[in-house]
């Protein structure tokens, strides 16, 4: 099994990391890529005109510094963290219980993940948000029999308003997500688990999912990263959020745009900071799908820093 | 050979559609025995195999492994469907090996052996992990205990599956050709670890068509084709002087 080949250690160079016979380089003039020199200019050119555009327009970038760190301003975009990642949660939650019903033998079952899909995926998150908004004006009450009661008006607060709308759009994506995921998962899994006497839920939690997992971990990055912005929609039904927070103090102070590249500043911001985080869950779940896991940035630059030290070819 | 056999199939059908499979299939496979099940492909072996633990639900007879019925439960003469999770407490006692390994490809080597033990039978992590080293090092893999299976080679990784299996001690090992999807100097390994399996005395049921190990190992061969037994015997004598025509056209072609 491990039949290495005996070499002669003679023969073998130490040290040097360099294999084989010295051999002298190929010393050729290269080709010119002028159309490379050339476009590159051009879009240098127009670049700097759009940024010069916009030094000139009529922004007080001062305005934007200043209110980057306004209390307000934070508070939103706390509000826009913690609505997405609410949303999000129920959004995972509701698709795996879809997708594991659309997958079931149960006809009927299947049939009403269907129906689910197909309707909140078939209607504007926009609508579905104002639907859940004006619910009081056909629901006067909310009421559950013995369990509860209430009010619509006083349990749909403006949070509720968002999480369910919001949740409930995400969780017809994530249930078609997470059922392409399963069902990527090779039968000869579901059989080697089974023959091992294992039960469903522990060959679906132990076995499936958790392969399922490298399949659907890439595109729900996708759908955070969406639902970050779309979150802003909520800002029509009274939930103050990054964009109607940095719009409030627009549309008060006369400095609209300059309160609009002020949530922009912090929508990229979120965007990046979990971008990374999704490369690095990505990474986690690849383990045993690849002989050797990419490194890490961090590990590259490690690795490049050590190697520079001892033989700067050797870093290729 | 003592008490009641730990397999035994009378008359076992099964259908995929309007595709008979098998047609009626009748053996006995005693306790401690290594029963090879040769024949062409297509021929409903593999198909008999799957149905011993249920991973086929047959459609016809009666098949039940040491005196229990496989999938039912009788009661005068009514037969009942066992549910699933009845169906997992029988598996438990038969373990299976894969042609195509099917091996956990997010668990390690160690972690594919620990796995049932750990889940379904509730053992703690401490023995469990007592055993499945045990078992790789019996297999050859001491030093491969922490890999995951892409970074095995076939043969390691069949052996890991076979030490997976056996983790969770089972009175009767089914194996589903499990030599041929390996490369031809790897075969070897995987055998050496059966040999020394059924030596240990373990019942085994082998759709092989390995016919030296089946000679060498086999304490009974049956011949299927079209669904049905057409010969059956000590291996030595089945493939050494085959009595029907379509066993000796098989065998010419293998052999």
């Amino acid at each position: 099994m491990t039949d290495k080949i005996s070499k002669d250690p003679a023969a073998a160079p130490a040290g040097s990391g360099a294999s084989g016979n010295p051999y002298e380089a190929i010393k050729a003039i290269p080709v010119r890529h002028y159309g490379r020199w050339i476009s590159a200019v051009v879009v240098v050119a127009l670049l700097g005109w759009l940024v010069y555009a916009f030094s000139q327009g009529n922004i007080l970038w001062d305005t934007v510094w200043d209110k980057v760190f306004d209390p307000s301003v934070i508070s939103g975009l706390w509000n826009t963290i913690l609505i997405s990642v609410a949303s999000m949660a129920l959004g995972l939650v509701l698709g795996i219980v879809f997708a594991v019903m659309r997958l079931s033998k149960n006809p009927v079952t299947g049939a009403v993940a269907w129906l689910y899909i197909w309707f909140f995926r078939g209607t504007p998150v926009y609508v579905q948000l104002l639907v859940w908004f004006n619910l009081s004006l056909i629901f006067q009450y909310i009421d559950l029999g013995p369990i509860y009661k209430n009010e619509t008006v006083d349990v749909m607060t403006p949070f509720m308003v968002a999480l369910l709308g919001l949740g409930l759009n995400e969780g017809a994506y994530m249930a078609e997500i997470v059922r392409a995921g399963i069902q990527s998962v090779d039968e000869g899994q579901t059989e080697a688990a089974h023959a091992l006497g294992m039960s469903q839920t522990k060959t679906m939690g132990r076995i499936v999912l958790p392969q399922a997992m490298r399949v659907i971990v890439p595109p729900t990055g996708n759908e955070f990263i969406n639902m970050l912005k779309t979150s802003s929609l909520v800002s029509a039904v009274q939930y103050t959020e990054l964009l109607r927070a940095s719009s409030n103090i627009g549309n008060t102070a006369g400095a609209v745009m300059e309160m609009l590249f002020v949530a922009s500043i912090w929508y990229l911001a979120l965007t990046s900071v979990f971008s990374v985080g999704q490369y690095y869950l990505e990474r986690r779940f690849a383990r045993g799908s690849t002989r050797n896991l990419p490194p890490t940035p961090l590990q590259r630059v490690k690795a490049n820093l050590t190697t520079f030290k001892r033989s700067p070819e050797a870093s290729a | 050979m003592t008490g009641q056999p730990m397999v035994k199939a009378e008359g076992v059908h099964k259908s995929y559609g309007a595709a008979h499979i098998l047609r009626g299939i009748d053996l006995e496979v005693q306790n401690g025995e290594v029963f090879c099940l040769v024949g062409p492909s297509g021929s409903g072996k593999s198909t008999f195999l799957r149905c011993i633990n249920h991973l086929e639900r047959i459609d016809g007879g009666r098949l039940s492994v040491d005196g229990h019925l496989v999938g039912y439960r009788q009661k005068g003469d009514k037969l009942y469907e066992l549910k699933d999770s009845e169906v997992a407490v029988q598996r438990r006692d038969i373990g299976m090996v894969f042609q195509r390994f099917n091996l956990f490809p997010h668990m390690t080597a160690l972690g594919n052996v620990m796995e049932a033990p750990i889940q379904v039978k509730g053992e703690s992590k401490a023995v469990a992990r007592e055993r499945a080293e045990r078992l790789l090092d019996r297999v050859g893999l001491r030093d491969k205990m922490g890999n995951y299976p892409t970074q095995l080679s076939g043969g390691q990784q069949q052996r890991v599956a076979i030490a997976r299996a056996l983790a969770m001690e089972p009175k009767l090992m089914l194996f589903d050709e499990p030599t041929s999807a390996l490369d031809p100097e790897l075969v070897g390994d995987v055998l050496d670890v059966m040999r020394d399996l059924a030596e240990s005395g373990m019942t085994m049921i082998v759709v092989t068509h390995e016919m030296g190990f089946a000679r060498e190992v086999g304490d009974s061969l049956v011949f299927m084709d079209g669904g049905v037994v057409v010969e059956s015997g000590n291996p030595r004598d089945v493939l050494g002087n085959p009595q029907h025509d379509r066993t000796k056209a098989f065998l010419s072609k293998v052999l």
